[in-house]
């Protein structure tokens, strides 16, 4: 008899970490489907890399699943029609970035989709294809790291020369507060994402996969649990409840007690990290041949009426799910794109959804408001915080004097932004503002 | 809604609720029971010199801010009356009037704004305006009332056990037979002794350590490390000759080592940043501190062990940095 | 009581002594040859260590200056040429004069021109701002005006408008150091000749949106309609992008594109209002010319087009 999970001890990462209310409002939302909007909008850069070159022309009618955007080299990602439809104007719209960047509008007319692709409910469990065969769908299916970073997802099941990776780990952390699209996801899918673990495991030859959940997502666990009673090379290991345990870096030092190595990557340490979301992505991309056009986006904040999770297709402008959710809030300050503590404000609410936009936040102004700013009084809560081991309060002074090869000396390109240092600082300090200056210079000394 | 603008602001869109006057407030909060043993031993005069310290501390601040610095008055984040209430913490419930006003204006004047106010002093401001004035009036300031509740502000005053203890050394006694001329372990802990007004218990100062650690304002790295170092240090004093050193219990428990541990060496602005750093601080005062009692003139340490080792501070800020994640060799 | 005395004054001498053979030696040892110009180069300088000339500082400046010997290239912005021709005596070689510069604000998009399209919340610096996004108006290329450049300027030659929320540059000392120009995440700052006189045409716009999308950013965008270039007789202004841009070495500070800006954006610094009156009439007249002229040769060419016609 295997050990079971919930037993097991919890773990957590050793360096810093925080602790904000997580505010999971919408936990019990079921996972809904977004009725269709009238028009999408797809940027064409979603991902780290190569921006995808566009394939169609204004006037052409699309249909759901057919490829809008090639992508251009390896680290670069296809960008699938979203809804069917006629494409309208090709153009720089403002994106989630808070940037303009070059987008397709799609004039949506029915939902037609590409007959090969499966889009039955039933459980594929079968894995026939080989490992390069796994690599070539899940790079046509568009699918990136759907966390946030965007990662194209098949250059890191591709495993790099003169790397051996040991373990796999699947990030169920979902250790933003309010978030809960990947809990949802676990709840409701959770065989399809064992299937997509198998996958993931198959294109990686590993032989042992752990999945990574936090204790505040007790049911998941106990789901899981339940499900891979007789499987011997996947488990869950249950975490303690921290921010930034969803960081790859802390997930692995939580999980295996490694410690990526600065400036490398987790398969220096024999690891790969998949998010729930993007595993269950490539379960559908090679178990059902369907493209990543949709994603399940959490809607909430504490003053909306129903805090949901929806499906909605890439390109859905944010007002939208907004609408769906019971409209913008009196009280509403911010809306943000993705979790509190690292998500973007979004200025405009005509912004289209994205495959690595994870929710839709409202957050009041009184809460979100900064506050009137102290001077440091070095009370070293920062140093506390940072999960990198970094000194927040010091790459703030010598941002602010531009002292690059200073901070540059002091480290200041490990920060992985979370953001606990200005969610802590007493003294209201912008401190993450400055550090993310900071290692924009530092990168342009070079 | 639709009308009024969003706002746009980089990560992270939330913050925490313990913000600086929140973490005064905190700390306010946590001396209030050490000052309630005060005035229960000496009554009104434990409230009158409070109360004056805090008004000199705050309109020193809000003079030199208001005419001389010319800018907003900083009163409200509340260091000030954190820094009138230790003040009033390290010197005898007797203290005249015009010299609270003194070490006030010390304190805030030279230990803190002349250096450009909370944040940037690299002593703590008490306990300068407190050294200052036990240099200046060395008279006044060691003349301790005795702890009894006297409702009226005369009273006898003698000396502390640590000055009964230093002055029988002196004049060739030994330890024990010095000891019965004192309160009981009992009394120090909850602080019928004589001595400076705040750091009578023991007791309540320990509630207060409790207090701020459930906050979360501070850690333990600092209080503990200190009080376990001059147990530590007189412990082995003691074991080598009992006859000479007085019991590590008595060292921990009379004068100011829980004060200054738990409310002065933790101070955020003149303490290390990392826990290592504030583990090397902890055990500098604290030896400083078991050497200025046993080897030197003054019968208690704390204060100057406190300031030596803030002016170490810097240095230990560059030399102890935190465990880096990812970077070890 | 004296023996002690004695002591102290002989040992203190001594070590005295010793410190002073010590020093004396050392420095003949360690003596550094600098050639004695440098230093003579730096007292003319104006040893503000600012930058401007591209090296670190003065001294910097000095030592270069005199190991090339060549002052075409090495130019001190802030002494200008006056400077410049005390350093050339001091080397005995001939002076170089170079145009003096300026900096100027190529954004006109004051609080009434360009509405706020959100409000900004983070740290106050338009480096930080930038870095997040396009800005809290509309137009992705104006001033973010949080004065990162009044920040950067040693000469206090810069001050926020409180009521536009655009830098303004003091003239009599701006020196052209370049701070504000690298300082400024959307290049709004631009160094420019001063001219002749003190007077410069520029356009104050950096906005390459088509027309109707920049002016929905801005009421005084550049809309790139390029009657400003049309108007040019010396071919001073292109259109590239959706944006007027002035040549200054091409210009000839005629000023006759002034009144041509249908947004009134093309900035004319100490230009007399009545010589801008000429200067349009002028124009006018010209375009008059030029339009008969036109329409003579049109009816001259439509004359030959067409022979008489054959019966």
């Amino acid at each position: 008899m295997k050990n079971r999970a919930f037993h097991k001890e919890l773990k957590t990462f050793r360096l810093g970490g925080v602790h904000p209310q997580d505010n999971k409002l919408s936990a019990s939302a079921p996972l809904a489907q977004l009725p269709l909007p009238k028009q999408v909008t797809i940027p064409i850069i979603q991902h780290i890399g190569a921006p995808a070159k566009v394939v169609v022309q204004r006037g052409d009618t699309v249909r759901v699943g057919q490829v809008i955007a090639q992508h251009e080299g390896f680290i670069s990602s296809n960008i699938h029609a979203s809804c069917s439809g006629r494409i309208g104007i090709i153009e720089e719209v403002m994106d989630s970035s808070g940037f303009k960047h070059l987008a397709v509008n799609i004039r949506v007319k029915g939902d037609d989709w590409l007959e090969t692709i499966d889009r039955t409910d039933t459980l594929v469990e079968g894995i026939s294809l080989s490992r390069d065969e796994i690599v070539a769908r899940v790079m046509e299916a568009g699918v990136v790291g759907m966390g946030g970073a965007g990662f194209p997802s098949h250059a890191k099941i591709k495993v790099p020369e003169g790397k051996t990776i040991d373990t796999l780990i699947i990030n169920g952390v979902e250790c933003e507060p309010y978030l809960t699209a990947d809990h949802r996801l676990m709840l409701e899918k959770p065989r399809e994402i064992i299937v997509g673990v198998r996958i993931l495991m198959r294109a990686l030859g590993v032989s042992r996969a752990i999945i990574g959940i936090e204790d505040n997502k007790h049911d998941a666990i106990e789901l899981f649990d339940e499900w891979l009673r007789e499987d011997k090379q996947i488990e869950v290991q249950p975490l303690e409840v921290q921010y930034p345990q969803g960081g790859e870096k802390q997930l692995i030092q939580a999980v295996l007690d490694r410690e990526v190595p600065s400036g490398g990557l987790p398969a220096d340490v024999g690891v790969i990290v998949h998010n729930v979301g993007t595993t269950f992505a490539i379960y559908e991309a090679v178990q059902k041949n369907k493209p990543l056009v949709e994603r399940v986006v959490t809607v909430t904040g504490k003053d909306v009426k129903q805090p949901s999770n929806f499906w909605v297709r890439i390109g859905t402008p944010v007002i939208e799910l907004i609408t769906a959710a019971g409209g913008l809030p009196e009280s509403t300050g911010k809306v943000v794109s993705g979790g509190p503590m690292m998500g973007k404000a979004i200025a405009d609410l005509e912004v289209p959804v994205a495959k690595g936009t994870s929710g839709i936040l409202m957050i009041a102004q009184a809460e979100t408001k900064r506050a009137e700013e102290y001077n440091c009084v070095h009370c070293g809560k920062c140093i506390e915080a940072c999960p990198m081991g970094l000194e927040p309060y010091r790459l703030l002074l010598l941002s602010k004097a531009g002292q690059s090869e200073k901070s540059k000396r002091e480290n200041v390109l490990d920060c992985i932004e979370c953001g606990s240092c200005s969610f802590v600082c007493p003294s209201n300090r912008p401190i993450l503002d400055y550090i993310r200056l900071s290692k924009t210079k530092v990168k342009k000394l070079k | 809604m639709s009308q009024s603008l969003l706002t746009v602001a980089p990560s992270p869109h939330i913050h925490t609720e313990l913000t600086i006057p929140q973490v005064m407030r905190g700390v306010i909060i946590a001396m209030v029971p050490a000052l309630l043993v005060s005035v229960y031993n000496f009554g009104l005069g434990a409230v009158y010199v409070t109360g004056l310290s805090i008004l000199f501390c705050a309109g020193a601040e809000w003079i030199i801010c208001k005419y001389l610095l010319k800018r907003e008055p900083s009163i409200a984040d509340g260091s000030a009356v954190i820094t009138g209430m230790l003040l009033a913490f390290n010197v005898p419930s007797n203290l005249p009037w015009h010299i609270i006003l003194i070490g006030s204006l010390v304190s805030v004047g030279i230990g803190k704004m002349s250096f450009g106010g909370l944040g940037n002093n690299p002593f703590n401001p008490a306990l300068v305006g407190r050294v200052f004035l036990l240099l200046s009036f060395p008279v006044e300031m060691t003349s301790w009332p005795q702890a009894v509740a006297t409702w009226s502000l005369d009273g006898t005053t003698g000396a502390t056990p640590l000055g009964i203890l230093k002055d029988g050394l002196r004049a060739g006694e030994t330890v024990p037979a010095l000891m019965p001329q004192m309160p009981s372990y009992t009394d120090f802990f909850f602080g019928f002794q004589g001595g400076s007004l705040g750091e009578m218990s023991a007791f309540a100062l320990l509630i207060g350590l409790g207090y701020m650690l459930y906050r979360k304002i501070i850690t333990w790295h600092i209080p503990v490390t200190m009080i376990a170092t001059v147990f530590v240090m007189t412990g082995i004093f003691w074991f080598i000759d009992p006859t000479r050193f007085a019991s590590p219990l008595f060292h921990v428990l009379t004068g100011g080592v829980m004060l200054g541990a738990i409310f002065m060496a933790t101070d955020y602005v003149t303490s290390p940043v990392s826990h290592k750093g504030m583990i090397v601080f902890a055990i500098g005062c604290g030896v400083l501190t078991v050497l200025i009692r046993l080897f030197g003139a003054y019968p208690e340490g704390v204060s100057f062990a406190i300031l030596i080792m803030n002016a170490f501070v810097p240095l230990i800020n560059t030399y102890l940095k935190p465990v880096r994640y990812g970077r070890k060799k | 009581m004296n023996d002690v005395v004695i002591y102290t004054v002989l040992s203190l001498t001594g070590i005295g002594l010793l410190a002073a053979v010590v020093l004396y030696y050392v420095s003949k040892k360690f003596h550094v040859t600098e050639d004695e110009r440098i230093a003579r180069v730096e007292a003319v300088l104006p040893n503000t260590n600012c930058g401007g000339c591209g090296q670190p500082g003065c001294h910097a400046f000095a030592e270069a200056v005199v190991k090339s010997g060549d002052l075409s290239v090495l130019h001190c912005p802030v002494g200008g040429n006056p400077v410049m021709k005390q350093v050339a005596e001091v080397l005995g070689v001939k002076a170089v004069e170079k145009d003096p510069y300026i900096a100027v604000v190529r954004c006109s998009g004051s609080f009434e021109y360009r509405k706020k399209t959100n409000v900004y919340d983070g740290a106050p610096s338009c480096a930080i701002a930038a870095q997040l996004y396009s800005g809290d108006t509309g137009c992705a290329y104006g001033c973010l005006g949080m004065g990162d450049c009044v920040v950067a300027c040693d000469f206090e030659a810069m001050y926020m408008d409180e009521k536009t929320g655009l830098p303004v540059i003091i003239e009599d000392k701006c020196t052209a150091c370049n701070a504000c120009v690298k300082s400024c995440p959307k290049d709004i700052l631009e160094l420019w000749p001063k001219g002749k006189k003190n007077q410069r045409i520029y356009v104050a716009c950096l906005n390459e949106e088509k027309g109707s999308t920049a002016r929905k950013e801005c009421a005084v965008a550049c809309s790139g309609c390029a009657k400003c270039a049309e108007a040019c007789r010396y071919e001073a202004i292109t259109i590239d992008h959706n944006l007027a841009t002035i040549d200054p070495d091409k210009c000839k500070l005629c000023a006759e594109c002034i009144d041509t800006c249908d947004v009134r954006n093309i900035v004319a610094t100490n230009f007399s209002p009545e010589k801008l009156q000429q200067a349009s009439e002028h124009r006018q007249k010209r375009e008059e010319r030029e339009r008969k002229k036109r329409e003579e040769e049109k009816a001259q060419a439509t004359a030959n087009n067409n022979p008489e016609p054959t019966v």
